[in-house]
């Protein structure tokens, strides 16, 4: 078993490789490898996407890493590989993106990401810090977490869900922001999971062993 | 609900922990990779680790701390001190951390913030902001550990931050580091309510009725604290209590 992390110069991979590592050990769940290569990915039983900064930045970086995309898409589409996006990884499963300029993503599941704009105006913007998840729907990875359970964030965008059948959970923050969403043999989390203490830790253990 | 956060901060020097963490049983109280897994586990919501003699020669040090902190710590951590370029933030950003604090290099070059914010997203950028009260509610930047003014207005200075892309402001008030006497409320509050992110408030915490004044009259959405923390004067877990029964929304799970 081979879960590859993509590598496409996006910010900080160290912590999300151990935190893989580790529950890959404690779950006997094979290899993690963090790997830019077209080639690691084609041979991944599962494939996680991190992403940290702008959406247009990291769109473009992954663009520019050849025949990356195009090696995701076959994993994801053609051999239905189990998949995890993590924060601007999961927002590139969107139809499209409005951070600072229009740009597309992947349209796996449909909508779009947008500024985030609490109601309450004394409410800082990025959202950052610990917040409670609220569960829409129960999901294999989300086994052992519950609602009440914190997770860490910190972005300013966030995903628009087209279909409220591919919300999996949310939280508050001033109106209802996206959290955990998936289909089929996708599951993405606005938060950072490799951040979130115990919560985090249980969902990439589950995650690992997940055979959608 | 989004909570607010308690930041223990550890200052390192040539890789140890300065006077040392005693709050629980460490084997080597010095070792800051051992006090982080100690908060870690004791439920504090981020780590600050401040390199106070930064230097080029012993980079290396915070680098490796970094990364074994990140290997066994499933929290945020940042990482400040000597910070001069968008360069230092990736090597910081690569051994481990999750966030990378400017001080004195944003006060000397102000677009050094902007070209790291760019590269690498404002989510990861802080601006350590140490400020002096000059007269009654005017404040100015001071650099260099406190030593050195600027003439330049805090609040000013704070807003300039946030248009170049920091992602999140950490306030020290150098009339209170140290003291025992609270944070520096009115200055805490006017740079909070000035910025559109996230104010870190920092210095003079000597109580934990300091931290939750800083939430409610400073407006901070963190609090950073060390010596009430390193000293076993109180533990996270009396302070988020402590917060929470003031009606301050925190994570005590």
């Amino acid at each position: 078993m081979l879960t590859v992390i993509v590598d496409y110069e996006s910010g900080n991979l160290h912590s999300a490789e151990k935190a893989f590592q580790r529950m890959a050990r404690e779950g006997d769940a094979g290899d993690v490898l963090v790997s830019s290569s077209p080639e690691d990915v084609a041979r991944a039983d599962r494939v996680v996407l991190p992403g940290d900064g702008a959406f247009p930045a990291c769109w473009k970086e992954l663009h520019d890493h050849r025949g990356i995309s195009e090696a995701i898409d076959e994993a994801v589409n053609g051999k239905g590989r189990p998949f995890f996006g993590i924060c601007v990884g999961m927002q590139m499963l969107a139809d499209v993106s409005h951070e600072y300029t229009e740009t597309p993503g992947f349209g796996w599941i449909g909508g779009s990401i947008e500024h985030i704009a609490p109601t309450d105006k004394a409410l800082k913007v990025p959202h950052m810090g610990w917040n409670d998840l609220v569960l829409d729907q129960p999901h294999v990875v989300l086994e052992g977490i519950e609602t009440g359970d914190h997770a860490y964030f910190v972005h300013s965008y966030h995903f628009h869900v087209a279909n409220t059948v591919h919300l999996l959970a949310h939280v508050d923050y001033g109106g209802d922001i996206t959290a955990i969403i998936g289909r089929d043999n996708i599951i993405g989390t606005q938060f950072h999971p490799e951040k979130s203490q115990k919560a985090g830790l249980r969902m990439i253990a589950n995650f690992l062993k997940w055979k959608p | 609900m989004l909570k607010t956060r308690i930041i223990p901060c550890l200052d390192v020097a040539d890789g140890r922990v300065v006077k040392g963490v005693n709050f629980v049983d460490l084997v080597d109280a010095g070792d800051p990779v051992q006090s982080a897994r100690a908060y870690d586990a004791a439920g504090a919501d981020e780590l600050c680790f401040l390199d106070i003699k930064a230097t080029h020669e012993n980079r290396g040090t915070m680098y490796d701390l970094a990364t074994r902190t990140a290997e066994q710590c499933f929290m945020p951590l940042t990482i400040g001190g000597g910070v001069r370029s968008p360069d230092d933030v990736r090597d910081l950003l690569l051994a481990g951390a999750d966030k990378v604090s400017f001080n004195s290099a944003a006060v000397a070059d102000p677009d050094v913030v902007a070209r790291s914010a760019d590269r690498f997203g404002s989510q990861c950028i802080v601006v350590a902001i140490d400020a002096k009260t000059v007269s009654p509610g005017k404040w100015e930047i001071f650099t260099h550990g406190g030593r050195r003014e600027t003439g330049i207005d805090a609040v000013e200075f704070a807003r300039l931050m946030t248009e170049k892309g920091a992602g999140e402001i950490l306030l020290t008030s150098m009339d209170r580091d140290g003291t025992k006497q609270g944070f520096n409320l009115p200055l805490t509050r006017a740079i909070s309510d000035a910025v559109p992110v996230p104010v870190i408030a920092s210095g003079g915490v000597g109580t934990l009725d300091h931290l939750v004044e800083g939430v409610t009259e400073g407006h901070a959405s963190a609090v950073l604290a060390a010596s009430i923390f390193h000293f076993g004067e109180f533990t996270i877990r009396e302070a988020k209590d402590h917060m929470a029964k003031a009606g301050i929304p925190m994570r005590l799970t």
